[in-house]
């Protein structure tokens, strides 16, 4: 910069933020990168002490988190013959073989069964409701959008034992279709919340434009105004899928075998012979690292989506 | 034939005029695009709750479907505000939520002051930071599990490494007076950068004019800050306060995973303690009746706190 300025920090300054900011951001990045590194441990090297930063990679916590495996004897070993595949191969090193597959594939299927399906759910419901508030005269406005943000300060345990009895009354509980349901029903107040800034922000001009071209009201909708906020319908439905992702007080409490998502599984992975880290890790990792891909491609409207709207850049 | 403009204007409008009858009128489209919504929301946010309240005044329990529910007043009420465990457990609430505030505002404050410098590359670590922040808190939760781990655990050798001390001669979780101070570490970590994000935004919201201003008058640095920065930045701070308050208030996954309450029940919140009351204990129309207390202390704090935030923003 040629031009003095009061109010542009001097390099100094610059340096010592920068440097203060990058060792808090290292140090609370280092649980995410032990998470990943973890995962790729042998069960031995995981609880190493000290803590071990080198290691020789393995898949084995992969194959662990993925299977279930029995120890046998070595008469037992020999009957089965030999390991046929390289996830066998793994597993017989320890003297185990592969009994099955374990549940975590089912439980990652229905977590992403039950985020997208909530997720969809709560775009259609919440872009309606949320042009409806911007555009046009509803009675009640501002008590109804109150309404619905309040819905979101009850704590899940408070409501989850009337849920649960009308669950079972309605034949719900345990099912993919009422834990969409459920799911969409607490990310919906975000929903309309966010999707209402957005709508609010596209200059009514240009539907007027359309009025008077002869396009309906549901044609402007359609063609104007849903194109015009699709950046906004896209960051919504990505902070609806993570929040749904999630979720685990209601998974916790309302599902057991049939519609159980990954988060009430992966704290309960144990291996053959007590809690098996690295297969914890490798769990953790599947399930978290698309969340950090999603929040990286959301950078720039981060702060709207956990404010609700409430804090725009 | 010859035809004007003007006829051709005339034959086109009462068409457009005409499409526009066919289609729906504002005011219905405005109820068919709220009413599902709201139906929802009845249905699975204020059915429920009312339920919950009829609930409360009863004996009733989900295990003894068979027997015969009475109702009984405000008992339930009024043995929850003399239960002792329940006060325990809103001390435990009540030293988390102020602990976790306390700790995110000066944090997060501080890293959005340092970031505005405006630094190269202040992009790239403010994503870094905001990372925790996304991810499942009961998954994480189970993971910080093992970093507290006395022996082997990542956060006892480091604790270990800089203090000097053995790192298998502390528990995070498993000692009484640490297990309140590891959940509200974790909380921290994840939730700082919330606190910062809205910081950040407080403080890019200020004019640099402001500043300048205050330059020419000579008003020294520190002043500039007192009087400029955290007076502007103050609604920001509120705001990020009002929804940490909220969301520790309900606190319950992370907590789950991390101590599971323990070690006795010192670290059990009152989402905890509830669930025990209602999914261990079955005493439903008893854990109503704490449900609701709940509620209601959420929604009059929360009322009072937004009261005292648009005053601070009107001034």
């Amino acid at each position: 910069m040629s031009s003095y300025s009061v109010t542009e920090p001097s390099l100094r300054q610059k340096w010592s933020a920068g440097i203060l900011v990058v060792l808090y951001a290292l140090i609370t990045i280092l649980p995410l990168v032990w998470i990943i590194a973890t995962s790729f441990k042998s069960p031995s090297d995981a609880i190493a002490y000290p803590p071990k930063t080198f290691f020789t990679p393995t898949v084995e916590g992969y194959v662990n988190v993925f299977t279930t495996r029995t120890r046998l004897s070595e008469e037992q070993l020999q009957a089965v013959g030999e390991p046929q595949t390289w996830y066998d191969r793994l597993v017989r090193k320890d003297g185990l073989v592969i009994s099955g597959p374990s549940r975590f594939a089912e439980r990652f299927t229905n977590s992403v069964i039950i985020g997208f399906g909530s997720t969809v759910l709560c775009i259609v419901l919440g872009t309606a409701a949320a042009y409806a508030f911007s555009r046009f005269k509803v009675p009640l406005k501002d008590d109804l959008l109150f309404f619905i943000l309040s819905t979101r300060m009850m704590p899940p345990i408070a409501v989850a034992i009337p849920i649960f009895l009308m669950f079972r009354a309605l034949g719900l509980s345990d099912t993919h279709a009422g834990m969409i349901l459920l799911y969409t029903a607490v990310n919906l107040s975000l929903s309309v919340w966010l999707l209402k800034g957005f709508i609010d922000e596209i200059p009514i001009e240009y539907e007027e434009a359309a009025l008077i071209d002869g396009y309906t009201r549901l044609q402007a909708f359609y063609k104007v105004v849903l194109p015009q906020a699709a950046t906004g319908i896209a960051s919504t439905a990505i902070f609806c899928l993570i929040f749904a992702w999630n979720e685990y007080a209601f998974a916790v409490l309302l599902t057991s075998g049939n519609a159980q998502t990954a988060p009430p599984f992966i704290p309960t992975i144990i291996g053959v012979s007590g809690q098996d880290w690295p297969a914890v890790a490798a769990g953790a990792t599947l399930f978290l690292v698309p969340v950090m891909v999603f929040t990286i491609l959301l950078r720039k409207h981060l702060l709207r989506g956990i404010t609700f709207g409430a804090v725009r850049k | 034939m010859l035809q004007s403009s003007v006829d051709r204007v005339a034959e086109a409008t009462p068409r457009a005029i005409t499409r526009r009858m066919h289609g729906l009128s504002d005011r219905a489209l405005a109820w068919l695009f709220v009413a599902p919504s709201i139906v929802l929301l009845l249905a699975v946010n204020i059915f429920p709750l009312i339920w919950t309240i009829r609930l409360s005044f009863t004996n009733f329990r989900v295990n003894r479907p068979n027997a015969e529910v009475e109702f009984v007043g405000l008992k339930n009420y009024l043995s929850i505000l003399s239960d002792r465990d329940i006060w325990l457990s809103m001390q435990a609430t009540a030293h988390f939520l102020i602990w976790t505030i306390v700790l995110q505002v000066l944090i997060g404050f501080t890293l959005a002051y340092l970031i505005n410098k405006k630094f190269r590359g202040n992009d790239l670590w403010t994503t870094i930071i905001v990372l925790p922040m996304m991810l499942s808190p009961a998954v994480v939760g189970n993971f910080w599990t093992f970093l507290y781990q006395p022996q082997i655990g990542l956060f006892n050798y480091a604790v270990g490494f800089l203090t000097g001390a053995d790192p298998s001669s502390f528990s995070m979780i498993g000692d009484v007076s640490l297990a309140p101070w590891a959940i509200i570490i974790v909380d921290t970590w994840m939730w700082t950068p919330f606190v910062m994000l809205i910081c950040l935004a407080g403080l890019r919201s200020i004019p640099a004019s402001i500043y300048e201003a205050a330059e020419c008058d000579r008003a020294s640095k520190w002043r500039q800050f007192w009087t400029i920065t955290v007076p502007l930045v103050l609604p920001f701070l509120m705001l990020a306060v009002l929804f940490r308050g909220i969301e520790n208030f309900k606190m319950f996954d992370l907590v789950v995973q991390l101590t599971g309450g323990g070690p006795g029940s010192i670290t059990e919140l009152t989402s905890i303690n509830l669930k025990r009351e209602a999914f261990e204990k079955w005493r439903t129309g008893y854990a109503s009746a704490y449900a609701v207390i709940l509620f209601v202390t959420v929604f009059g704090l929360a009322s009072i706190y937004v009261k005292a935030l648009n005053k601070v923003k009107q001034r």
